[in-house]
């Protein structure tokens, strides 16, 4: 019996990392060899290195990735704190609104975006006076897009950070006098600070390592992630690639750092004596500021829509819905579409109890410190890889002619196994930061009972989580939708997705096509995220009750 | 019933990838081509294809240049690949360089224009046609500003042209590669650097594929483009307020190409692709896209393509720029990308 409850755990947990150390850090460990390969394959020591800091516009665009990642954290957070506040700490009405209009960028692939800026402040855009002169190619571009794009990751998590808080604190603040703005510097944000610090380790790493936006808003400023592809595609150099690709894993690791500071000085909130917070205040000032915000996102994906179905843009504005016909642009056609239904649903089951479980293990079993800490780290890696990186190391790791897993090549399987791999640090993130605001009594109390802790896992964490889960599934449904880089290199003709159907269209320069093509996964995603939120609500009524 | 569901749906997934990696069963040999072709050539050049040949079927996996080369290194050691139709010689060269092409003389093979095919025997691979850098040219906005139309290469670098010219990056593209070749095989080295210098200074950005910076000209983002004929003629083609300009000192040019990849599964149906690609069917479908053919009379011609086209391909010494490929683009980014953020 005692034996049982120490090695059960650390099967699970050892499998967990055994499936990252064999999809994850094999990969980058084959990506690894390659940097200190010519491109014969012949080892040549850090010749590669060299090449990197001796390459003025490598040096240039490890610079410009850096301002770009913290101007975009810096905006995005403080654009989504006030929202994800007015969500979770006011009464204001419409909150169901608000909270999926916070989620439509996720909806669109960020070719979206950056295509719509094009339409609205391009050269020849509509609101291009708005710019006063300035160029939307560059910083301020890639800024905007990268704003947008990564708003619902800040929303999700500090959403979720926000959500539980004991209403003893404030009473007892306010019985001693403390004001409002005095209450939030003292209880609300500390209480928010991880989920503030691992929103901005999300928002930073994303906008570090996105490279659709650059690409089509770039202009004359590179960045880490266009090197990247410029080395690998236009060079065919994996050694300086791969080089560059590692030299986007250096601002993760401080991100990590980070993240492990904060959840050392966390404590949960939510103890088995607390009593749940309810707000109270209006919030009219909330509906102005989300209501503002939801007009703007969704501006950018009516501009986008707009230009799906005119005729050519900016000379025969003759609605058509010629750009749907995908077979005209595209050699998979619609094909490419039901490719990414398949494999969005996939990594979203598999995802989920991959993510969950994980995070499960890692924030509840005793003890196992160390193998728990490898877990952690290698679940939060994924975030900083580019996915073209990690799709390079999928070829490199399964390629080996030795690889015993070498027949996943070319299948959907490897598309399935790269995305949720890929997507796997913001599942984790979110599912630990729900877990951490759950006591450890639970367990506790539950062992004494001598219940086991499958059952209290299912009958009590999972619940209690299930606001988490739903949105950890939906995210990686979501997401795999418009995930493009991580599969752009691992697709095959029978399982080209579409979001690669999207980025071939619009490297072609058939803009309106592709945008078209944005359209119908932003429609698919959105039905299947309506679904979500009245299966959401169905299950709430029966397992939150407790919240309130 | 939540476990029923959850199983239900594993089912589902798994039938589906199933699906999915094994096809539908058939009795026709499916060749797997790799290609950089446009979208619009792939159906009808299969559809060509496969008419001769009724027991095989072509799967495309397409890609632009860069990327069709970039997975074929990275498949070296497990090729997915049988056949390449559609890919840029120089990136073929490259690929022969590597030992990765299974060198493969077509039966028609003296129809091919000399120029147009590898020197060696059996060759490594064979041209199907040629496209070449031009200059597109939006005359709706260039009025607007007040710009005068270039007639040259020389002519972009007058300062009017200051932050109106886009082309696509030599490091990512293989159109602007050719294009930067092009000029320092026709100017000579020391002329064709000052030559890009100058260029540099009017540059408003450096695009990554080769298309598009016509397609930015034809959507009027910008006035003035460096990109490949083809895509210019068939924006105009499409209604755009453009023009192709050919500059009178000769132009960059490239060779589109087949070839046989070695280790493929599918060595004689890559072959009976190979003899069938220097056909006269062949050549009639390429000239719709591209008139100017490694196998000559054509039959067929794109519309408003310029009629004098191939009088202005420059000299172009396709050994001569594999060879240099990676110190051109080494000197290039270190002149003109290193400065990047200055603009």
């Amino acid at each position: 019996m005692i034996t049982s409850f120490r090695w059960k755990p650390a099967l699970l947990l050892g499998g967990w990392a055994a499936f990252l150390l064999v999809f994850l850090a094999g990969p980058l460990g084959a990506l690894l060899v390659k940097c200190f390969e010519d491109r014969y394959g012949n080892w040549i020591g850090a010749g590669n290195f060299t090449a990197f800091v001796s390459a003025p516009n490598l040096i240039g665009a490890t610079r410009n990735s850096l301002t770009i990642a913290s101007l975009t954290t810096l905006i995005t957070l403080a654009l989504a704190f006030p929202f994800a506040f007015g969500l979770t700490r006011s009464a204001m009405p419409g909150k169901a609104l608000f909270r999926a209009i916070a989620q439509v960028p996720l909806l669109a692939p960020s070719l979206l975006p950056a295509l719509s800026l094009v339409y609205l402040f391009g050269n020849k855009g509509l609101l291009r006076d708005v710019m006063m002169g300035h160029s939307l190619y560059g910083p301020l571009g890639i800024v905007i897009a990268s704003v947008f794009a990564f708003f619902p990751q800040a929303v999700l998590i500090l959403t979720i950070a926000l959500s539980v808080s004991d209403a003893r604190l404030y009473e007892a603040a306010r019985a001693l006098g403390a004001g409002p703005v005095r209450r939030f510097f003292t209880i609300t944000l500390p209480g928010a600070q991880y989920g503030l610090v691992s929103a901005a380790s999300v928002v930073f790493t994303c906008a570090l390592s996105d490279f659709g936006i650059p690409m089509v808003l770039g202009g004359h400023y590179p960045v880490l992630a266009t090197e990247v592809f410029e080395q690998v595609v236009g060079l065919q150099d994996f050694g300086v690639g791969s080089v560059v690709g590692l030299a986007l894993l250096l601002p993760v690791s401080l991100a990590l750092w980070a993240e492990n500071w904060s959840a050392g000085r966390q404590k949960a909130l939510l103890s088995a004596r607390s009593v749940l917070y309810r707000p109270t205040s209006p919030g009219t000032g909330f509906v102005a500021y989300c209501g503002l915000i939801g007009v703007l996102l969704l501006g950018i994906v009516a501009m986008g829509a707009f230009v799906s179905l005119i005729t050519f843009w900016p000379y025969n504005l003759h609605p058509t819905l010629k750009n749907y016909d995908f077979g005209h642009f595209d050699e998979a056609g619609w094909g490419s579409f039901g490719n990414s239904l398949i494999l969005a649903a996939g990594t979203a089951f598999f995802g989920t109890i991959l993510t969950f479980g994980g995070a499960y293990l890692t924030e509840k079993l005793p003890g196992l410190a160390g193998l728990k800490r490898l877990v952690r780290g290698l679940a939060m890696l994924p975030l900083g890889v580019p996915g073209m990186v990690l799709g390079l190391g999928y070829i490199f790791f399964f390629d080996r002619p030795g690889n015993p897993l070498h027949g996943l090549y070319g299948t959907l399987a490897i598309l399935l196994i790269c995305t949720c791999v890929h997507l796997y640090s913001v599942g984790h993130l979110t599912a630990a930061t729900a877990l951490k605001q759950l006591d450890a009594d639970y367990e506790a109390v539950s062992a004494s009972l001598k219940v086991s802790a499958w059952r209290t896992f299912s009958r009590v964490t999972v619940p209690l989580c299930l606001p988490a889960i739903l949105d950890i599934a939906i995210y990686l449904f979501v997401t795999a939708m418009t995930t493009v880089s991580a599969v752009v290199f691992l697709y095959s003709p029978d399982t080209k997705p579409a979001s690669v159907a999207i980025l071939n269209m619009d490297e072609s320069g058939t803009v309106a096509a592709a945008a078209a093509l944005c359209m119908v996964i932003f429609t698919s995603s959105a039905v299947v995220r309506l679904l979500h939120i009245l299966v959401e609500r169905a299950l709430l009524k029966r397992t939150q009750a407790w919240r309130g | 019933m939540k476990m029923r569901l959850m199983a239900t749906v594993a089912a589902a997934l798994v039938l589906a990838g199933g699906w999915a990696s094994f096809g539908i069963a058939g009795a026709a040999t499916r060749l797997t081509v790799y290609t950089a072709l446009e979208t619009e050539q792939l159906a009808p050049y299969k559809k060509a294809f496969e008419a001769d040949n009724p027991d095989i079927e072509i799967r495309w996996v397409r890609d632009s240049n860069g990327v069709i080369t970039a997975k074929l290194l990275a498949e070296r050691n497990n090729p997915q690949a049988d056949a390449i139709w559609g890919v840029a010689a120089s990136s073929l060269l490259l690929l022969e360089k590597q030992g990765l092409l299974d060198p493969y003389a077509p039966k028609d093979v003296g129809a091919v224009k000399a120029a147009f095919r590898d020197t060696a025997t059996p060759p490594a691979w064979v041209g199907m046609d040629a496209w070449m850098a031009a200059i597109c040219f939006n005359s709706e906005e260039a009025k607007k500003k007040g710009l005068p139309k270039p007639k040259s290469w020389a002519d972009l670098t007058s300062a009017i042209y200051k932050d109106q010219i886009v082309m696509p990056s030599p490091a990512s593209s293989g159109t602007g590669f050719l294009a930067v070749s092009g000029w320092l095989q026709m100017m000579g080295d020391g002329p064709g650097w000052a030559f890009m210098d100058k260029l540099d200074a009017n540059m408003a950005a450096y695009i990554h594929s080769g298309s598009k910076p016509c397609k930015m000209v034809a959507a009027g983002e910008y006035p003035v483009g460096i990109s490949m004929e083809y895509a210019g003629v068939q924006q105009q083609n499409e209604g755009a307020p453009i023009e192709v300009i050919l500059p009178p000192e000769g132009t960059g040019w490239e060779i589109e190409a087949t070839a046989i990849v070695k280790g493929g599964h599918n060595e004689e149906a890559a072959r009976r692709l190979a003899d069938w690609a220097v056909s006269a069917k062949a050549r009639d479908q390429y000239a719709r896209f591209y008139p100017i053919t490694a196998v000559p009379g054509a039959k067929t011609q794109l519309a408003n393509y310029p009629a004098d086209a191939e009088s202005h391909l420059g000299r172009n010494d396709f050994a001569w720029a594999a060879a240099n490929r990676d110190a051109i683009l080494a000197k290039w980014t270190a002149r003109y990308q290193g400065k990047a953020e200055d603009h």
